[in-house]
């Protein structure tokens, strides 16, 4: 997925923000090009565990689809691990079509983002694909 | 028939439809009866075990069954079930 700069920086202020717990939420776009960041609650308020607030996940997936956008990212961060899905990260992946993008503050002064599909039902080997992210600036062209 | 909401995630699994109108007088018999003209969209939801997901979310007319009678809630003809697989997960 193609990830504007300020996009990417926005998702670098939410996990900063809800630290020391993990945050959460979605990103839209179109043509795998990333155009809104909609932060959620972590309702688990936890550094270890994200359950998005279920009524909030389906008032902006359902603003997602009136808008005639893709539902292209549903993101959280690892507040002390790295940007890599967790075994609760396959186990509870029910988006099969959509990319888990992580966003890394293991180390504070140089956040990791990266995505991948998951597919839980998929064998152990199979089931984490990573995808390339690439940072763009606010015209989705590569910086 | 009762109406059941389909999320875009789970739409591939039902033919591409928004909503599906099936028959049924609790949320267990309507799911049943979506698995029963939808097998795919059972893999989506149903644990190994064969119990719903703990983390699917049903609501019937916007109340999650959870906090009423689970899958014993009744569903009328009228009312509108939604399922909602959550946005979940957890740090190693």
């Amino acid at each position: 997925m193609r990830l504007p700069r300020e996009l990417a920086d926005e998702l670098v202020a939410h996990a900063t923000a809800d630290l020391p717990n993990e945050c959460c939420g979605m990103i839209a776009g179109r043509d795998g090009l990333a155009a809104e960041v909609l932060r959620a609650q972590n309702t688990e308020s936890s550094p270890f565990m994200y359950v998005m607030d279920p009524r909030e996940q389906l008032r902006i997936m359902d603003g997602i689809d009136d808008a005639g956008e893709d539902l292209l990212a549903v993101y959280h961060s690892h507040t002390r691990s790295a940007a890599y899905p967790s075994r609760t990260d396959v186990e509870l992946a029910f988006f099969p079509g959509t990319l888990y993008l992580i966003v890394s503050l293991a180390d504070r002064d140089a956040p990791e983002i990266r995505a991948f599909r998951i597919d839980r039902a998929a064998p152990a080997d199979k089931a984490i694909e990573e995808e390339p992210v690439e940072i763009v600036d606010s015209t989705g062209r590569g910086s | 028939m009762s109406t059941i909401k389909i999320p875009p995630v789970l739409r591939g699994s039902v033919g591409g439809h928004r909503e599906v109108e099936v028959a049924g007088g609790t949320v267990n018999e309507v799911l049943d009866r979506l698995y029963e003209e939808h097998p795919a969209v059972r893999d989506q939801l149903v644990t190994p075990e064969g119990e719903l997901h703990r983390f699917v979310n049903v609501y019937v007319n916007d109340e999650d069954v959870r906090l009423g009678s689970w899958l014993d809630t009744e569903v009328g003809a009228d009312d509108t079930v939604l399922i909602l697989p959550a946005m979940a997960g957890g740090a190693p």
